[in-house]
């Protein structure tokens, strides 16, 4: 009767110590989406912004950046995905003011910056519509690996443009942190935003 | 006396072919159009359902608001890449349902013939494998409406 009474509280402890741990394991890696930190370079790129203005990666430090490839042409998949970015900043209130998203035209030969500023203004505040040379462009989606190409011309001489459709997420300082997909649930973007524009990146 | 009877067979089936049509069976519900600046491409969305015991086939839609109308399918690959393509046909199982929705099947709406904005409404005309067609109203909502 006494050892089973025993075995019990060590059963209990051996629980405890092991929840402990578990406790200790989620410390170590709070982030819900995929954590890509030391696989990806950092941000780099040399377009031109939907005003028209010359930028490059250093002009968006200090901010956390969320960049996602699409074109302006894309009726169904980049409008629900920058519909949802926008309910997440809207969720992050305040802090939303410490991120931006970069939405850069893989379809430059018809997303003006015009176009491009009529767009994102449509979606949220914080989205930054990006274009540039076709080089310029090839250059930044080889870097994170997110492959696109031009399908063939239907009737009309409309077109339309597949795409990578991963968002990479960078801290304050540039560095690549995080990749989510269009079908990550937003409390999941909301949680590690959170933690991300309000630490400074430090986690 | 035979052309009478043919006359009368007809007459009797005639009820039954009236009551057939593909349309009559579908259910149209939660139409809408993701508004977009610049008469860029729109995705139209609605819930279609049939409450019909045969299944039912959307061919084509066709609107007075837009000059093309195309039913399309986006699709990801394990890749993460996205992309779309053109449907010849859409098919609604007997009592069953198929959802026009964002990231799946959706109408694919061009050139606008007059200018739109959210809040409006306008009439989609869908048509269906046997020449019978449905009139849906599609509510115009912002871009980024998120649901």
């Amino acid at each position: 009767m006494k050892l089973s009474r025993f075995a019990q509280l060590a059963c209990l402890l051996i629980a405890g110590i092991m929840l402990a741990a578990c406790q200790r394991h989620d410390q170590a890696a709070p982030w819900q989406l995929t954590d890509i930190s030391g696989h990806m370079p950092d941000l780099s790129f040399r377009l031109t912004d939907d005003q028209g203005k010359n930028v490059t990666a250093a002009d968006y430090r200090g901010k956390v950046t969320l960049l996602y490839f699409g074109y302006t042409h894309c009726p169904d998949v980049c409008p629900l995905t920058l519909a949802h970015l926008h309910v997440v900043m809207q969720r992050l209130g305040k802090l939303a003011d410490g991120a931006r998203i970069l939405f850069v035209s893989v379809d430059p030969a018809r997303d003006t910056p015009e176009a491009l500023h009529a767009y994102a203004t449509a979606f949220d505040s914080h989205v930054v519509g990006l274009t540039g040379a076709p080089a310029d462009i090839e250059a930044l989606t080889k870097r994170y690996r997110a492959a696109f190409s031009r399908e063939p011309d239907k009737s009309g001489g409309s077109y339309d443009v597949s795409h990578s459709s991963g968002i990479y997420i960078f801290d304050a300082n540039g560095h690549a942190r995080l990749l989510a997909t269009p079908e990550d649930a937003q409390d999941k973007l909301i949680h590690d935003l959170h933690l991300l524009i309000s630490t400074g990146g430090a986690p | 006396m035979k052309r009478h009877a043919f006359l009368l067979a007809w007459l009797a089936l005639l009820p039954l072919i009236a009551h057939a049509t593909q349309s009559d069976q579908v259910k149209a519900s939660q139409a809408w159009i993701r508004w977009l600046p610049v008469n860029l491409p729109a995705g139209g969305y609605v819930i279609l359902e049939n409450h019909g015991a045969s299944a039912v086939t959307l061919i084509s839609a066709q609107s007075t608001s837009y000059a093309s109308v195309m039913l399309h399918e986006s699709s990801t690959d394990q890749a993460g890449n996205s992309g779309m393509h053109m449907l010849d046909r859409l098919t609604i199982p007997a009592h069953g349902k198929v959802a026009l929705a964002p990231a799946g099947y959706h109408l694919m709406l061009q050139q606008v013939t007059h200018p739109l904005k959210p809040g409006d409404t306008i009439e989609v005309t869908l048509n269906f494998a046997d020449g019978s067609h449905l009139q849906v109203p599609f509510l115009i909502r912002p871009a980024n409406t998120d649901n």
